[in-house]
């Protein structure tokens, strides 16, 4: 049991956000940079045109080891993780008893590795790593790993950067991973983020941490970027934040994520509240997550009641403003009748309302480097 | 000549006459972080003293910005509704937000002046 505690952590590169300048906010716990000098909207748009680096060691990570941690895995999560080759990572959700959503994470098998590799949310990672052990006890063993940094290096020009400090990352896939040494530092890097850029992120022991950030700040091209631009651009790439777009009273198929359910494991309904799930993704669920786009300029943030045929049909789960787009973005849930895009609705901010569109997610394209 | 007067919600007001301009200070301004909309208050609109009058967007968040005296809306910074970055870029001067017709203007000579103001700021 850990003692709840009002003192904020500090992530190893505590020392260099203040030293660029970082706003420094409270985050899942930790005292974490919400942005740097440059500010959101210059940073956001920086990681679209170059590439921007971000601290995300507040994350949780772990490896899960035993006789078969995959199947052992598969009962908490409908992903597809036997079927993972070495070197492939893939996004899971973790499901409670009812089907609902504890939270997302991402699974790697790293080539020669028996133990598998997670990363979990920063705000739910302690509740994670007791619900997955206990849960497993007996069939995996999981062991946090808090003394490990991490780092992503997200943008187009993230690959041409991390080339000059791990030479041959380039040639990694989207989705793929490795064991790998980032300028001197012994890494695992992934090709995978939360932007819609391509970009890498990158496991280093905490003693690296800063080494490694400094090295990869040093290049023109790359700026550090806070917690308010890493939500534009999730946001704006159509992706869900846990504990706002997703959480224990969603499940996969309204929110939007059957894809994230293995094709094995639509047929084999064998993880928890399996057929409770398939049957909303069969029958369709009553609610879906959809992309919502505001007229005008007023953002509609998270709460705003969604409003169609004189009634509220839902609510906004993420909103805000999107650099790119120059525009307000948001993405909530809708009863299923008003889901499909181009649907007209309003949005309710500050008592008035706001005509919007039901519009396809992401806003703004993936710019993911698929093998060929 | 004009006087300027503060508020500790970070708004300045100029007055001129019985026309009173009001914005949001250069503290404010850097505390929001960009900003990316404006809601501004319709000419003939009747506000008091503390009221909400309107409301500034960035990137992260809403914020209301409450008129620091009474009086009677006339007229409202239109270039923000096309660059509302200029509220960073020139906070206390082309970022104004309305302009209020004071009925009492002795509400305004009351409200903390630049040297209050500066001495505030030091003990946030």
């Amino acid at each position: 049991m850990t003692a709840p505690t009002e003192t904020l952590r500090q992530t190893p590169l505590h020392a260099l956000h203040l030293e660029l300048g970082g706003k420094m906010v409270p985050f899942a716990g930790y005292e974490m940079p919400v942005q740097y000098p440059a500010g959101i909207l210059k940073e956001h748009l920086h990681t679209r045109a170059k590439a921007g680096l971000f601290d995300v060691s507040h994350m949780g990570q772990a490896f899960l080891a035993g006789a078969d941690p995959a199947r052992a895995l598969e009962w908490l999560t409908p992903a597809d993780i036997i079927g993972l080759k070495e070197g492939a990572q893939r996004y899971g959700l973790l499901l409670n008893d009812e089907g609902g959503i504890k939270d997302d994470f991402m699974t790697t098998r790293l080539a020669g590795e028996a133990a598998l590799y997670l990363v979990v949310n920063a705000g739910t990672k302690e509740t994670d790593f007791a619900y997955i052990s206990e849960k497993l006890a007996g069939k995996a063993e999981l062991t946090p790993r808090p003394d490990r940094a991490l780092l992503a290096l997200q943008g187009p020009l993230a690959a041409d950067v991390l080339e000059r400090h791990s030479p041959g990352i380039s040639k990694l896939s989207f989705m793929r991973a490795t064991r790998a040494t980032v300028a001197g530092a012994p890494a695992i890097v992934s090709r995978t983020g939360y932007t819609g850029e391509d970009g890498y992120e990158i496991s280093i022991d905490a003693k690296d941490a800063e080494t490694v950030a400094r090295a990869l700040l040093g290049h023109a091209e790359v700026l550090p970027i806070g917690l308010g631009a890493r939500d534009s651009l999730r946001l704006e790439a159509g992706l869900c934040l846990y504990g706002h777009d997703i959480d224990e009273t969603t499940n996969p198929a309204e929110a939007n994520l059957v894809w994230a359910i293995g094709k094995r494991r639509k047929m084999d309904k064998d993880f928890l509240a399996g057929e409770r799930i398939m049957d909303a993704v069969f029958n369709g669920p009553a609610r879906k997550r959809v992309g919502i786009l505001p007229n005008g300029r007023a953002p509609a943030r998270e709460g705003a009641e969604i409003v169609a045929d004189g009634r509220v049909i839902g609510r906004i789960t993420s909103g805000g403003f999107g650099p790119s787009l120059n525009a307000p973005v948001a993405m909530g849930y809708v009863e299923t009748a008003f889901a499909t895009d181009g649907t007209k609705l309003d949005l309710m901010v500050r008592g008035n309302a706001i005509p919007a569109v039901v519009a396809p997610m992401p806003f703004v394209p993936h710019n993911y480097r698929r093998a060929v | 000549m004009s006087e300027v007067r503060y508020t500790d919600q970070h708004e300045w007001i100029r007055l001129d006459g019985d026309i009173a301009t009001i914005g949001i200070t250069k503290f404010a301004a850097e505390q929001l972080g960009d900003v990316v909309y404006v809601e501004l208050p319709a000419s003939g609109k009747k506000v008091t003293a503390g009221g909400e009058a309107a409301v500034v967007e960035s990137v992260k968040a809403a914020s209301e910005v409450y008129a620091p005296v009474g009086g009677e809306v006339a007229g409202a910074n239109e270039a923000l509704a096309g660059d509302p970055s200029k509220v960073n870029a020139d906070p206390e001067g082309e970022g104004w937000f309305f302009k209020l017709k004071l009925a009492d203007t002795e509400e305004f000579s009351k409200r903390t002046d630049q040297a209050a103001y500066a001495e505030f700021l030091k003990g946030l």
